[in-house]
């Protein structure tokens, strides 16, 4: 019940705000950031006495019982996290946007809780229907928010994200039909349920076109090279909120749909194309981080930093074991800080100047020193400085790519690109120290130097709200650098359980041949002696 | 069973009501001598309702062949009775209204034809009902051509308008060539089966491929040119764009839903299953009408005219079920049409509330609608999105069906034609996005606020609340058309002994 008031929350709270008139403007800003608030207070009562490995917080209703749909939702270690965040940054983003949203802002509260219950909705749904309903309840707000509310290019922008996202997602659902029907053929059951499906064996044929289908709508999503032109337009364009909800969340669908539905449910195909995803992923890091470095826009700098960063993501759930895929977890929910604050920090900015050009910049830190401070903190975090929350999660993808050929049990996801995962865990390791460039790069013409420009002597620093703003997002950036061990001791049960049940459904496959078989059968006997040896190894 | 003329009148009771009342406006207007068009509304929306109450009434789910076999009365023609009765009440309410139905000149209504727009709809509607369920070649014909002469009328209501006039002939030159063709296809059938009873043309043994095929093909003119698929799809555009509104909502929702009932009708019906090539036949043309539909829409200006594209491209997706051509695939059409008859409404009611508010018809008029009519644009924007196909609202749902019919009987043309299905999906959305955009994002011309009539705005609403709302019913809705689909007929050996 708890999961069904988290996610159906916002949505009350948008009709409600429907029935509040037109002109009380800040009743609806009252309203709306209440109800995000509730929505995180409550979603904070998912955490204590988590399962991590299994479904908590179960809701199972009959929704179409003739197609067998139910509407089923459950969180795990996996998603927990994704939907504290989601929660977390949406009161954030409400509170930031009381300036800079002037018109139209019952719609904009309205757009804005649609869309956490779309977000939430997909996190948490596992039954693949519903699954694809949320996600495409996503798409209508987010489109309404970069049109009405975006910059001057908002027209071209808002399109090109719709059309970007719809192909991928209805290719996808052509794979969840196809699913549907599948699972239909072999037992009988008309079902949308995520467990029943994934256990379904599929040929390899099969296996391949599906995951195509889902993987085209997440790396979209992600965005993956070379499917992420949309994002730069979308992430320029969008308000404020708009980007710090894309950014800090939106994205992670790509990398969590990934991890929960792609990976796991195809384990073949994904062996197949793993050394292609490894590859543009690692040229989105590089190409990304290159890119970010020639901006002269800073809102389009952080867009493509995105790229990089969502790279590495890509990079840990395909280097495949326990320490890449925590890393990849990690990493999202930093990604979702740490950039979500450098978003909003270009907001402050561009509330003040109506411009985000770097050269009019310059010597800021000295009109706004509160200012100066949290803008370095957000921006060191996403760099990835020891002891902030970049840190931790692009330390462990390394270190997951490094070990990936020893980790793989056979069913290496690196394996086929020609060169050694340690080869690729070091061009990857590039990719930090072009984010150290660009980001310092930029930081300093706009924070440091001379004062130049007289319009930037009187700017104000920031206000109690802004503050406000910004201040769970610094400590949440601290807290995730120096004490991970809150959010991995869940991630890591919950990670380790799908690889386990990947291996488990790569090696059933008889279609695979005796070898792998042998492989999958000695590494669980392994397994069995290492769990059995009575204190072995530490 | 089959009935006797007599015994069948009384499952011929909806039709029956409606040609009375059909005949009370008519009459009533020549005894009074003035029109009123509240008096004829109010006359046909009780006749709809008596209609309504006599198809509830006489329904018990079994099949019956009516008066001798020509017409079916089984659930899915009481399925289609309920559907045409919606869409003309709908349409009717609107009618009340509209500029274009009703002769008005600034500042008032004069109601000088309200009577015949009435009486021609409901004999539209009767039309409509035989459509669906002839099981006979001779009354499909007739009955085709009844909704077909009704449909030119209508097209040309605005009869001092140069549009209207050149749509209705338009639509009879295209009208009439269809005919034929369907004339022929149909007496190579009867050639072939030596009767024209859908049975007996199912009973067929051993039937020379080539001129079945052919018969087929022949016939399937008629029918694609009542639901506008391609290649007979030529007359829509214009018709859509110069028939007055409400007509113009009428012809995209009733006589398309009337020309998929026959369609079922036929190749469930009276095709023999293992004539291997009617999917593949019927596969190309779902995909060419679904691609050509959206292509074309895309540089539309009129909003009327780009609607007519968009309805084109949704007779092909509809054509998908057929293609699927099992049970799954029938219920999918069933659901689709009641989810069309919605959303399609919808559109056009905001199109008509618009027009009648003074509003021109072109997409540019549009700009800035979100905030110069609030609720039309939001309905409008509703239906958008629902025709796009977007969950949760009503579209998706049932184009998810559709596909998921076609995804199950397999093999790599029906998936490849969900692909092209799907990718229609996403280009149909960057033309309904255009026009979205236009009424949220783009700076209106003029900021006067657009009062829409009350009238509209209930009917609007409703389609709104529908689309929106559908997902809650949708369980019931899955089992009634799941029941509503035509079994073939049990008295077909019956049928076939009379010969």
């Amino acid at each position: 019940m708890i999961l069904a008031l988290v996610t159906l929350l916002p949505i009350v709270g948008a009709l409600l705000l429907l029935l509040v008139p037109r002109e009380e403007v800040g009743l609806h800003r009252g309203l709306g950031f209440l109800f995000a608030l509730a929505t995180f207070v409550v979603s904070l009562l998912l955490v204590p006495g988590l399962k991590p490995a299994e479904w908590n917080a179960l809701v199972d209703w009959v929704w179409v019982a003739p197609l067998g749909i139910h509407f089923k939702l459950g969180v795990d270690g996996i998603s927990l996290f994704l939907v504290l965040l989601t929660t977390f940054l949406m009161p954030i983003v409400m509170l930031s946007a009381h300036q800079a949203i002037a018109r139209k802002v019952r719609e904009f509260y309205v757009a804005l809780l649609v869309l956490e219950t779309g977000m939430i909705g997909a996190f948490v749904a596992i039954d693949l229907f519903v699954f694809y309903v949320f996600w495409e309840v996503m798409l209508i707000p987010m489109y309404f928010l970069i049109g009405i509310w975006g910059g001057d290019r908002r027209l071209y922008a808002s399109i090109k994200f719709v059309l970007y996202t719809l192909v991928g997602s209805l290719a996808m659902v052509v794979a969840i039909l196809y699913l549907y029907v599948r699972h239909h053929e072999a037992t009988g059951l008309w079902t949308f349920d995520y467990d029943a499906l994934q256990k379904l064996v599929l040929s390899s044929r099969e296996q391949l076109a599906c995951f195509l289908a889902f993987a085209l709508a997440f790396c979209i999503k992600v965005p993956l090279f070379p499917l992420h032109t949309w994002l730069p337009d979308a992430h320029v364009e969008a308000p404020t909120a708009g980007s710090v909800i894309l950014a800090g969340v939106l994205l992670k669908f790509g990398t969590y749909g990934l991890l929960r539905f792609a990976i796991p449910m195809f384990p073949q195909a994904v062996v197949q194309c793993g050394p292609y995803i490894t590859w543009l992923a690692l040229i989105g890091i590089v190409y990304g981080s290159l890119v970010a470095w020639a901006q002269t826009d800073v809102k389009k700098l952080i867009a493509y930093s995105s790229v990089a960063h969502l790279g590495f993501v890509v990079l840990g759930l395909m280097a495949w074991n326990g320490r890449g895929v925590d890393g990849a977890m990690v990493q999202m929910l930093a990604h979702g800080i740490s950039t979500g604050g450098l978003f909003l920090a270009i907001g402050v900015l561009y509330e003040r100047r109506h411009t985000r050009r770097m050269e009019e910049f310059g010597g800021i830190a000295q009109v706004m020193p509160r200012f100066f401070a949290v803008f370095a903190i957000v921006m060191l975090a996403s760099v990835g400085l020891p002891g902030l929350s970049g840190f931790v999660g692009e330390f462990l993808i390394l270190l997951g790519s490094f070990d990936a050929w020893r980790t793989a049990k056979g069913h290496e996801l690196f394996f086929g690109t020609g060169s050694h995962p340690k080869l690729i865990a070091a061009i990857a390791a590039t990719g930090v120290i072009l984010s150290a460039v660009y980001l310092l790069t930029m930081f300093q013409k706009v924070m440091l130097g001379p004062n130049a420009n007289p319009k930037n002597r009187h700017l104000p620093d920031l206000s109690a709200r802004e503050l406000a703003v910004f201040a769970p997002i610094v400590v949440m950036a601290f807290w995730l650098g120096i004490y991970p061990a809150t959010f991995l001791d869940r991630i890591d049960p919950a990670v380790a359980h799908v690889i386990g049940q990947f291996h488990e459904k790569a090696t059933d496959r008889p279609e695979l041949g005796p070898t792998p078989r042998l492989l999958g059968t000695l590494s669980k006997a392994a397994a069995a002696a290492a769990t059995a040896k009575p204190g072995g190894g530490g | 069973m089959t009935l006797d003329n007599i015994a069948s009148m009384k499952y011929f009771a909806p039709e029956l009501i409606l040609s009375i009342g059909i005949l009370a406006i008519l009459t009533v207007d020549l005894i009074v001598g003035k029109p009123d068009r509240k008096r004829s509304s109010l006359l046909a929306m009780s006749t709809l309702v008596l209609a309504l109450l006599a198809t509830l009434v006489t329904s018990d789910g079994v099949s019956r062949g009516l008066f001798g076999g020509l017409i079916a009365r089984d659930p899915f023609t009481d399925f289609f009775k309920l559907l045409f009765i919606a869409t003309t009440a709908f349409v009717g309410v609107a009618a009340l209204r509209s500029r274009d139905t009703i002769e008005y000149q600034p500042g008032e209504y004069q109601d000088k034809e309200s009577g015949e727009f009435y009486a021609l709809t409901l004999t539209a509607a009767i039309g409509m009902m035989l459509m669906a369920a002839a099981t006979d070649l001779l009354m499909a014909f007739l009955s085709l051509e009844l909704v077909s002469i009704l449909s030119y009328i209508l097209a040309g209501f605005k009869r001092r308008d140069r549009k209207s006039s050149e749509a209705s002939l338009k639509y009879v030159i295209y009208g009439g060539v269809a005919s034929g063709v369907m004339l022929y296809g149909m007496s190579l059938l009867y050639g072939l089966a030596g009767s024209t009873s859908l049975s007996a043309i199912h009973a067929i043994k051993d039937p020379p491929l080539l001129t079945l095929i052919a018969a087929i093909t022949l016939c399937f003119a008629g029918f694609g040119y009542k639901i506008a698929s391609v290649p007979f799809h030529m007359w829509c555009p214009d018709v859509y764009e110069g028939a007055p509104t409400p007509v113009t909502a009428f012809l995209s929702v009733g006589p398309k839903a009337a020309g998929f009932a026959l369609l079922i009708r036929f190749f469930h019906g009276a095709i023999p299953a293992d004539v291997r090539s009617v999917p593949l036949i019927l596969g190309l043309i779902a995909a060419a009408t679904m691609t050509l539909g959206n292509l074309a829409a895309i540089n539309q200006t009129n909003i009327k005219r780009l609607l007519a594209y968009s309805s084109i491209a949704h007779a092909g997706y509809i054509l998908l079920g057929l293609v699927a051509g099992n049970d799954d695939g029938q219920r999918a059409i069933l659901l689709y049409l009641v989810t069309y008859l919605f959303m399609n409404l919808g559109a056009f009611l905001v199109v008509m509330a618009m027009s009648d508010a003074g509003l021109g018809e072109e997409l540019s008029e549009y700009r800035g609608l979100g905030k110069r009519a609030a609720f039309p644009a939001l309905v409008m924007a509703i239906c958008l999105f629902s025709l796009t196909g977007l969950p949760p609202f009503a579209g998706f749902f049932g184009k998810f069906y559709l596909f998921a019919a076609l995804l199950s009987r397999g093999g790599t043309f029906n998936t490849a034609l969900a692909l092209i299905g799907i990718l229609n999906s996403a280009v149909s959305l960057y033309y309904y996005a255009r026009i979205l955009r236009a009424m949220y994002f783009e700076k209106p011309t003029n900021e006067a606020p657009i009062l829409e009539a009350s009238l509209h705005r209930w009917n609007m609403g409703i389609m709104a609340a529908v689309t929106m709302g559908l997902w809650l019913a949708w369980t019931p809705l899955v089992d009634f058309a799941g029941a509503s689909i035509v079994q073939w007929y049990p008295h077909a050996t019956q049928v076939a002994s009379l010969h």
